[in-house]
Formats: structure tokens, C-alpha cells, sequence
């Protein structure tokens, strides 16, 4: 691709205050580039519900996020345990975190239906026991 | 409409970080200890009213443009999470008043919920 600027991320697991930190970068790269408020919500938003997710579930991993002018495209990678059942985990308000998640102030099972309302394009794939792999796309 | 300074007023808060900024208008609040709900329902909010106490509450404000942060019921955030906001621009008070009286008394003033 042309003029694509292209970050990578590694998430690390069990550091929960840390959580956000690479969302947090992606959307002052974005603000920088110009790129509309609208546009940069939107992508900070699921980035940030995506990279919690992986500190919660999935002992952290790998993001990938390509910027080109037409959209931003963010590849969350983890070697988690995988979703057993997507179609739940979509349900809003269904959770599997556990108690000191919630107290935490996440674990509303809002995560992965955030994800979806936030962005133009999201497609998970996700194997039991070897990991899921996230793509999401937000145009702008 | 008001300003966060009038905020500040109405809850009778004090101020942690952010005094520059207390001219900031905010159009509208929100109030949750769920910051998952907060991302999900948070339209254009200015305020976050929240008795979580935790870094995750100022990067979901900063992930939502949120341009102040009220610690309810006497809540006092730790200086890492203070530090945190101040490296984003973000107002931060806490207020004795509980998370009910608080969202109350401002309603009151003419604060509203925002758009849904």
C-alpha cells in the first residue's frame, strides 16, 4: 500500500494500569496526521476496549495498526484461549470476566459490541486453546 | 452549558489537577463506575462522574475526549493517576458528595445527560 504508515504494539499481560498505552499512542499519531475527531474516537475507542481485552483474557499480544488516507486498520493478535462461542460473546452484557476485573471497572460485557459499533469492519477470528486475531477497520 | 469552574462550584469540589483549564465549557456528564459502560453510551460527554478509582478512568476520559474527571464520595485518586491526567490536559476534583447527590445537583444546574 502507498503512503501507509504501519505501528506495532506489544501488549503486555497482567499490567492492568498500562492498559491503553498503545491506544493512547495511535490516537495522538492520528490527531497529529490530521485525521477527523469523529474518525479518531472511533478508533481510540475500539482499540482501547480491544487492548483491555487482551490484558483481561488473553495474557496480552501483538497490534498491528495500519494507517493509509482512506482508513485505519487495527490487527489485535493474541495467543489467548480463544472465544467458544462467538455469537455470546457479541451479546451485550454478557461477560466471562471475572470479579476483580468488574471491580475494575470493566467486565460489563460491553467490550466486543463496542468494538462493532465503533467501527466500519470488524472480522474475528479466534481458535480454542491457540489464540484470536481481531481486525477491525474505521474509515476516514 | 456551563464551565468547569461551575462545576467545581456545585459540587463544592477541589481541585487535583487542571486549574488552567477550569474556563473549558462542558455540555454534558455522565456518571458510572463501569468505565465499560461509560465507552458504550458516552456521547460527547465533557464530565465523568465516577467513584472508581483507577488509571483506566482517565484513559477511557481521554479516549473519549472527556474534559473533566469528578472522584465522588471523597475518592482520592493516587498521584500516579493524577500525573497521568495532567499529561492529557484533563481537569481532575473530587467532591464528598455521593455519586447520587452529585449527578443531582448538577442536573439541577442545568447539566444534562447529552444526547443519546
Amino acid at each position: 500500500m502507498d503512503n501507509a504508515i504501519v505501528l506495532n504494539y506489544h501488549v503486555s499481560p497482567d499490567d492492568f494500569t498500562r492498559a491503553g498505552e498503545a491506544s493512547s499512542d495511535v490516537k495522538g499519531k492520528l490527531k497529529q496526521l490530521g485525521i477527523s475527531p469523529a474518525a479518531v474516537r472511533k478508533v481510540a475507542i475500539a482499540m482501547y476496549e480491544g487492548e483491555i481485552n487482551m490484558v483481561i483474557h488473553a495474557r496480552g499480544g501483538e497490534i498491528t495498526v495500519t494507517i493509509t488516507p482512506q482508513r485505519v486498520e487495527m490487527v489485535l493478535a493474541d495467543v489467548g484461549p480463544g472465544i467458544p462461542d462467538i455469537d455470546l460473546a457479541m451479546k451485550e452484557g454478557w461477560s466471562t470476566a471475572p470479579e476483580e476485573v468488574r471491580n475494575l471497572g470493566f467486565g460489563a460485557g460491553m467490550g466486543l459490541p463496542n468494538m462493532k459499533k465503533y467501527t466500519d469492519d470488524m472480522r474475528i477470528e479466534t481458535t480454542l486453546g491457540v489464540g484470536t486475531t481481531i481486525t477491525m477497520v474505521v474509515n476516514v | 452549558m456551563m464551565k468547569a469552574s461551575d462545576v467545581q462550584k456545585i459540587l463544592d469540589a477541589r481541585v487535583l489537577t487542571g486549574a488552567e483549564h477550569l474556563e473549558r465549557e462542558v455540555k454534558s456528564a455522565c456518571g458510572s463506575d463501569m468505565m465499560s459502560d461509560v465507552l458504550a453510551f458516552s456521547k460527547d460527554h465533557s464530565v465523568l462522574l465516577t467513584g472508581l478509582c483507577n488509571p483506566q478512568v482517565v484513559r477511557t476520559a481521554e479516549m473519549l475526549d472527556i474534559v473533566c474527571i469528578v472522584f465522588v464520595r471523597g475518592k482520592k485518586p493516587d498521584p500516579a493517576i493524577i500525573e497521568l491526567a495532567k499529561e492529557r490536559d484533563l481537569i481532575v476534583m473530587e467532591t464528598g458528595h455521593r455519586m447520587f447527590s452529585s449527578c443531582g445537583l448538577l442536573y439541577q444546574a442545568g447539566l444534562g445527560s447529552g444526547a443519546f
